[in-house]
């Protein structure tokens, strides 16, 4: 071990990633193109929120969906059913998305004839939280059959998000479920959350999810 | 939960620092993990050991990691208090307007290489 040196690196392991994300967030700016980077527990009803949610914007705005999942096409054949653009990333066994795969996946999607691209992150409150995309915005769903106290089991996910939609408010009445406490737990964690109540299956709720969307992709467009 | 995807930024990162200098063979890598970055040291060794192993100038390499303390700040009463003991809440006021001011980081410290 001969001439062994020590050389100071000093480098956050994230800082690339946040590097990656800047870029990504400055081309798509350049291209008028608002990014929301979707993310929730698997079973939330992120198809469903995301299918509605296109059913009521795809007249006024383009519209193109990526889908990321460890596997499988099935939502992304959910979606282009709706008519909007939409492609499958496989994030071959990891949990999360990072800047570098979501600007792959721009570029596979095609931005420069879209408004409000959509990335659907992989199903995990954990890692996707951890790794900057580089899109506009965050905004997770939480349904209610996973119970009021995710928001302080899961700090991290809620500190980042811009937007937390409470799904299936439907079936409030057979869970325990405390909306108001809901909130407040939210609002502990992140005091500038927007919160709303939604029922993606009866679409209740949903007008306000619109309306949020599309002052962002007017502001993103302009 | 990704210390394998982390692994394999450090592996790119430190490829990379290793053409720049020329390095032929790294022996050890030092790391600066703040107490509550997420990251579990043990499983971050098991993954590094795995991939560490499938590269040239990194095989066998040991990965050496120096824990940082949490620490939160109160705006209310303007104390500093340890995270992982007392969360968000503060323990000398019960304020939760508070931040934390150093305990996520994740650092590549430095490397002994040839």
């Amino acid at each position: 071990m001969d001439n062994v040196r020590v050389i100071e690196v000093k480098r956050s392991i994230f800082e690339s990633n946040d590097q990656d994300a800047e870029k990504l967030r400055g081309e798509l700016k350049d291209s008028k193109t608002f990014l929301l980077n979707l993310m929730s527990s698997p079973g939330s009803g992120k198809t469903t929120t995301l299918t509605r949610t296109i059913e009521l914007l795809k007249d006024k705005y383009r519209i193109g969906v990526m889908e990321a999942d460890i596997d499988s096409d099935v939502d992304a054949k959910t979606i282009a059913a709706t008519g909007v653009k939409a492609i499958q990333l496989h994030t071959g066994g990891m949990c999360h998305l990072d800047a570098d795969m979501t600007r792959q996946g721009v570029r596979e999607l095609g931005v420069e004839d879209v408004d409000f691209a959509i990335l659907e992150n992989v199903g995990n409150l954990v890692c996707p939280a951890e790794f900057d995309t580089g899109s506009t915005k965050n905004a997770m769903i939480l349904s209610v059959p996973e119970g009021h106290d995710k928001p302080l089991k899961y700090p991290l996910m809620f500190s980042i998000c811009d937007v937390v939609l409470i799904n299936k408010i439907d079936v409030m009445p057979y869970f325990d479920f405390d909306l108001e406490k809901c909130k407040e737990n939210i609002l502990f964690r992140n005091p500038n959350a927007k919160i709303i109540p939604i029922c993606a299956k009866t679409g209740e709720g949903m007008q306000e999810w619109a309306d949020w969307l599309s002052e962002n992709i007017e502001e993103a467009i302009k | 939960m990704h210390e394998l995807g982390v692994v394999f930024r450090i592996i790119d990162d430190l490829t990379e620092l290793g053409k720049e200098n020329e390095l032929e063979k790294i022996h050890s890598v030092t790391l600066e993990l703040g107490e509550v970055s997420g990251v579990v040291p043990s499983l971050l060794t098991d993954a590094w050991k795995w991939a560490a192993d499938r590269t040239e100038l990194m095989k066998g390499a040991e990965l050496i990691i120096e824990t940082l303390p949490a620490v939160t700040f109160c705006e209310d009463c303007k104390s500093e208090y340890e995270t992982v003991a007392y969360g968000k809440i503060c323990p000398k006021c019960g304020s939760n307007h508070t931040y934390l001011l150093k305990g996520n980081e994740f650092m590549i410290k430095e490397i002994a290489a040839t």
